[in-house]
């Protein structure tokens, strides 16, 4: 699916201040399955998803996905392939512009935008459709601008326009970080339920291990660049993995 | 009082124009675009060109729009391929444009009064009215169509228009050659209007633009953003018939520009602040937050 062979990565390079996130990093992710990314800040773990989505450029090594080498696509190029719903509700979405045309947008990815009218009637069941799933109530709001939404309504009407169309992969950056536990439980409910019934590939970075264990088939956890750790969630309890990830920080403060 | 209302009403029409084009950089693009303030004149000085080379008043107006908008072509040029910031793009080409307006006629000042103009070919009000409806309408159509809501979502976020597969860059780019080019309409209309082309008619009209589109902001403060056209309008010609009667009243000409900034200053600070004290005394505003409130907790 996604094969990451030799990534090598660094900020202000040649300066006093040189960061080396990458250097000869490697990770598979498998096709259909939700692979949990965790590990203290700085680890890299939002740096790996800018790279795979073309956000950042990469200094060394290849990203391939399906056996096409997308490393140097651009990322308005390498989007037809990859959903991403971020940590800030707003950046997924058009905050003044209303759900229905949100959607209309986002369902048009990877299409040709032309002069014809971007909202067509014959496609607002389907987008009902889509929002009933949520069972947010979103859609009796069609006509709302998605700027007076909650958090956790934007954040989950992101997840839909990023995987309406069915992308390769999914790429979920700490999406549930800004929202309270609570919101941010549901949020997660919709998404799982979301990637299995589109069997959508997914990568997802969150700070919480209860979330990477429950929701995520996989967890990999990652510490200045390198795979500490790499387990198949079923194997793994949450007091498990905090006690590793603590460990793991006692020694880098050490 | 009566023609004086006309005229203000006609000028207003005529700036109704200028407040479309800034409309689209600055409202939908949230960019400041200086170089509007070279791309007037521009717009006034290609039509007397176009006129003194014995073009027709209609084809030399229009011809105005087409090549002002490579104003706007040039100012994004800058900030999308060569990564200067925008506010000094439009410094940067509104500068380059007023070389560039002296050229065109090699003099700073044309008069205009020998040639044929628009307005000959019906009443002047009905021509502008007809010109600012169908401009209107030809925006409207645009920002529903999916070209136009991808403007609208460069300025709104721009991660959003690239994880749709496009470039942002582009719209920028269709944004700004747009509101240039209806800016230099404005400018040609202008000039057809006084009878000449000046080098200082474009000096502070971005603040005449905003004032227009502040205005006729506060006018219908809560409709759609695709219906802010009618608002541009609306909040030019208010201004020029505010200004008119200003200045019939005695206000000294002179003292125009000033009171424009402080018209800015006054409805910008008005939207910053005064909405936070007003909403305690407004029922509607209230009813509004109970609703917002109440979708988080149904959440």
């Amino acid at each position: 699916m996604l094969k990451i062979r030799k990534l090598s990565k660094s900020f202000n390079r040649g300066t006093d201040n040189e960061i080396n996130i990458f250097s000869n990093f490697d990770l598979d992710i498998e096709k259909n399955k939700c692979t949990a990314i965790i590990g203290p800040n700085g680890c890299g773990k939002s740096t790996l998803l800018n790279i795979v989505s073309g956000t950042i450029a990469l200094d060394g090594g290849k990203i391939v996905l399906n056996g096409e080498d997308i490393s140097m696509l651009r990322e308005e190029d390498r989007a037809q392939y990859l959903g991403r719903v971020y940590q800030n509700p707003s950046l997924g979405v058009s905050p003044s512009l209303t759900i229905l045309e949100n959607m209309s947008l986002a369902d048009k990815k990877g299409e040709s935008f032309s002069l014809k009218r971007l909202i067509k009637k014959g496609n607002i069941d389907k987008y009902i459709a889509l929002l009933k799933d949520l069972d947010l109530g979103l859609e009796s709001k069609l006509n709302t601008r998605v700027k007076f939404l909650s958090g956790g309504q934007r954040q989950s009407l992101s997840l839909v326009m990023a995987a309406m169309r069915h992308p390769k992969l999914l790429l979920l950056d700490e999406h549930t970080a800004a929202l309270d536990p609570k919101t941010s439980n549901v949020v997660m409910k919709k998404t799982k339920e979301l990637i299995e019934k589109y069997s959508i590939s997914t990568i997802m970075v969150s700070h919480n291990m209860k979330d990477a264990i429950e929701y995520s088939d996989r967890v990999i956890m990652l510490d200045r660049g390198q795979i500490i750790l790499d387990k198949a969630s079923i194997d793994l309890t949450e007091e498990e993995l905090i006690h590793i990830y603590r460990e793991k920080l006692v020694q880098n403060v050490a | 009082m009566n023609s004086l209302i006309v005229t203000s009403i006609e000028q207003g029409l005529i700036f109704a124009v200028l407040a479309m084009g800034v409309f689209i950089s600055y409202k939908i693009l949230d960019i400041a675009d200086l170089s509007v303030e070279g791309t007037f004149p521009l717009g006034a000085f290609l039509f007397a060109k176009f006129i003194s080379m014995g073009m027709g008043p209609i084809i030399s107006t229009f011809s105005a729009l087409v090549f002002g908008s490579l104003a706007g072509l040039l100012t994004a040029t800058l900030f999308t391929k060569l990564r200067i910031k925008p506010l000094l793009s439009g410094i940067l080409t509104m500068t380059i444009l007023y070389s560039v307006n002296l050229k065109i006629n090699g003099k700073s000042n044309i008069p205009l009064f020998k040639f044929a103009s628009i307005y000959d070919l019906a009443s002047t009000m009905l021509i502008l009215f007809l010109i600012v409806l169908a401009i209107k309408f030809l925006l409207d159509w645009f920002l529903k169509t999916e070209i136009g809501y991808l403007l609208i979502a460069t300025g709104d976020n721009e991660s959003l228009v690239r994880s749709l597969g496009e470039d942002s860059n582009k719209y920028k780019v269709i944004g700004l050659m747009i509101s240039n080019g209806l800016v230099a309409l404005s400018g040609a209309l202008m000039a057809q209007f006084q009878g000449f082309a000046d080098i200082t008619m474009g000096s502070s009209i971005i603040v005449v633009a905003l004032a227009s589109i502040i205005i006729g902001d506060t006018i219908k403060k809560n409709s759609n953003i695709v219906k802010g056209t009618t608002r541009a309008i609306l909040g030019a010609v208010a201004y020029k018939i505010i200004g008119g009667i200003a200045i019939d009243l005695g206000l000294n000409p002179n003292d125009l520009k000033a009171i424009n900034a402080i018209i800015v200053i006054a409805f910008i600070s008005y939207n910053n602040f005064a909405i936070d004290i007003f909403t305690l005394f407004k029922k509607k505003e209230l009813d509004n937050d109970a609703k917002n409130k109440k979708t988080i907790e149904e959440f």
